[in-house]
């Protein structure tokens, strides 16, 4: 259990770092990164209590952090810019002005709840078919975002959100996150679903009610990932639908399974390393535009590279760079290993 | 009678369209037990070869030809990036490199091509309609039914038939026993993901005919109709992709007539929603597949 508080101070170390490191450099730029890597995290993270404990491939994060978004914009854009920005809202909510903390909560209860309701029958299958639902999932949420205009102002840009996401904010909430995602890892739930992920038969003659476990997993994950949009809904102020979509799936889950699925320690490397190469690739791109000397605009260039790290990881590392250990416990063996037990 | 009629020329051709999209889907699924997520773009592969040999002056036939074989080069060119290198590691990692395969082919597509929709040839007769029994059909709606009857028999006897879909089917069976029994596992596959090539190449032509435009995306909602249409029918079982993609195409075009302008945007909603009801009441799929195998 040592190793489960050194890891946790460890990965909170690395969000304080990255905080206060971005704030000494004093460049506004770097800030704005260093709140979306933080906000990546808590969405990364929250992935990882589903994924990394199922050992299920899920899609449909994304949709819920999209869920978590639009309820706390509805939840928080001030009532005199709601007929502006949600013209067909029902008339009951066009006064409802919380603050941004409740409306965090509230993001994240109700996108847990809607998966703990769309979720229960999917947590039987396995495999492929568990892959192509939570893929159906995801359409099904974007479908209904992109539609439900009198929430979402439809496929158009929602705008007015209250900026009250900042660094701090986001570096407070990656950090509840991280001890949340170590601390369900190590409970009764999170060992059993290992268990069941590690080989789903023996835990399933042991007792186990998989589909049960992986049901809390999913509605926890959908809750940080909830959490994650309303997050970064503040952050961002005005968004669409399509910010929640196949593309930004495809990131979190670079992140994560570059970093290690099965661990909390692979979440958060994983995290710092594809956002310090996106924004690396991404200004590459910026200037390879400006000197403008090839034909047109150079786009998609930054998700190539990506991709092609991906499949590299895969083939080399297929865990990922922390496939099975968390840091604090590789730390304590390489240290019992040095001075061998008195 | 005429609106009769009108319905299941429809549901027939949307049906072929979706059923030849869900064989190509399973046929790799069968054997290897894992989804190809880059399976969409093999159609978008299909299409940007028809907007680049538009130039060309070729003959449409040919330049379709040039689309399938792309298609089906394409396909075997996922099974040798993402497939054979991580096959034997793990389910999750197969699936991660099939996907960033897909987003690789698609960015790449993004890249060098455009993100703007492009104009693929299509020939004169894609845009004529005829009338039967006082339906007004266009005339690809009958090209699609009468190639996906030709299609679908030609692999039912291919799989029936040759010695190679009888490897194929025993190596879905029971990969491990097949091998034994000298059944050339690499070829096998290799093959199947050939076979999977060739078929979305041809509906590639066809889907892209009804649209007339490729623009990188274009795989995407392809792939999503193979993928509830092979969770419909049973994720194992080759008829079953073909019963699935008929019933998927018939839910689709009852839906269309049926609902109201207002909850029409929310189609996709509902027939996702349907099949998470029927994984609920039957979690095989309609149709059972041969008796599962180890995975390779």
């Amino acid at each position: 259990m040592k190793h489960s508080y050194l890891t946790a101070l460890i990965l909170i170390a690395v969000i304080l770092v990255i905080g206060v490191g971005s704030q000494l450099l004093g460049i506004r730029l770097y800030d704005r990164i260093a709140t979306n890597l933080l906000i990546s995290l808590v969405l990364v993270v929250g992935l990882q209590t589903f994924m990394g404990n199922s050992g299920l491939l899920s899609f449909a994060h994304i949709g819920f952090m999209g869920l978590g978004a639009y309820t706390s914009a509805v939840l928080t854009i001030p009532a005199q810019m709601k007929g502006m920005a949600l013209p067909d809202l029902y008339e009951f909510m066009k006064i409802v002005e919380v603050s941004p903390l409740l409306a965090m909560l509230a993001a994240g209860v109700l996108a847990a709840a809607v998966a703990a309701v769309v979720a229960y029958p999917l947590m039987r299958l396995s495999d492929a078919a568990s892959v192509i639902t939570s893929f159906a999932l995801l359409v099904v949420l974007y479908t209904v975002m992109n539609n439900w205009s009198a929430f979402t102002n439809g496929p158009r840009t929602l705008f007015g959100l209250p900026k009250t996401t900042d660094m701090p904010i986001a570096a407070i909430v990656a950090g509840i996150v991280v001890i949340v995602a170590l601390l369900f890892k190590e409970s009764r739930t999170g060992k059993l679903l290992r268990a069941s992920r590690e080989d789903e038969v023996a835990a399933a003659a042991l007792g186990a009610n998989i589909p049960h476990l992986r049901w809390r997993a999913f509605i926890l994950a959908a809750f940080i990932a909830g959490i994650g949009g309303a997050l970064w809904g503040h952050f961002i102020t005005s968004f669409a639908p399509k910010a929640f979509y196949l593309k930004e799936t495809f990131l979190i889950i670079t992140m994560l399974v570059i970093g290690g699925a099965n661990t909390v320690t692979g979440a958060v490397a994983g995290t710092v390393l594809i956002t310090v190469a996106y924004e690396g690739l991404r200004s590459t791109e910026g200037a390879l535009n400006a000197t403008s000397f090839g034909a047109g605009q150079v786009i998609g260039l930054t998700e190539i590279v990506l991709a092609l790290a991906m499949i590299a990881v895969m083939i080399l590392k297929p865990g990922g760079l922390f496939p099975n250990r968390e840091i604090g416990h590789i730390l304590t063996r390489a240290r019992r290993k040095k001075e061998p037990a008195p | 009678m005429a609106f009769a009629i009108q319905f299941t020329i429809d549901v027939l051709s949307l049906g072929g369209a979706y059923a030849l999209m869900a064989l190509g889907l399973v046929i790799v699924y069968g054997i290897l037990r894992l989804v190809n997520f880059a399976y969409g773009e093999l159609i978008m592969v299909a299409g940007y070869t028809m907007f680049l040999a538009s130039g060309s002056g070729l003959p449409w036939i040919i330049m379709a030809l040039l689309a399938v074989v792309m298609a089906i080069v394409f396909g075997i060119l996922t099974d040798y990036v993402a497939f054979r290198p991580v096959r034997a590691k793990s389910v999750t990692a197969v699936l991660i490199t099939s996907f960033a395969f897909s987003n690789l082919l698609q960015n790449a597509a993004l890249l060098f091509i455009s993100p703007r929709p492009r104009n693929v040839p299509l020939p004169e007769i894609f845009s004529q309609t005829v009338t039967i029994g006082g339906a007004i059909t266009p005339v690809r709606n009958l090209i699609t039914i009468a190639a996906s009857i030709v299609l679908l028999a030609a692999v039912a006897f291919l799989m029936r038939k040759t010695t190679l879909g009888i490897a194929m089917r025993a190596a879905a069976t029971n990969f491990t026993m097949a091998r034994m029994l000298g059944v050339p596992a690499n070829l096998i596959i290799s093959s199947a993901f050939a076979l999977s090539g060739f078929l979305a190449g041809v509906v590639g032509i066809l889907w892209i005919g009804r649209i007339g435009t490729v623009v990188p995306g274009v795989g995407l909602e392809p792939l999503l109709v193979a993928f509830i249409a092979t969770v419909i029918g049973g994720m194992r079982s080759l008829p079953g992709a073909v019963v699935g993609g008929f019933l998927l195409a018939l839910i689709d075009t009852t839906l269309n007539y049926t609902l109201s302008q207002d909850l029409l945007k929310f189609r996709d909603a509902f027939t996702f929603s349907l099949v998470i009801l029927i994984l609920l009441w039957r979690p095989q799929g309609l149709i059972k597949g041969p008796a599962s195998g180890q995975r390779t």
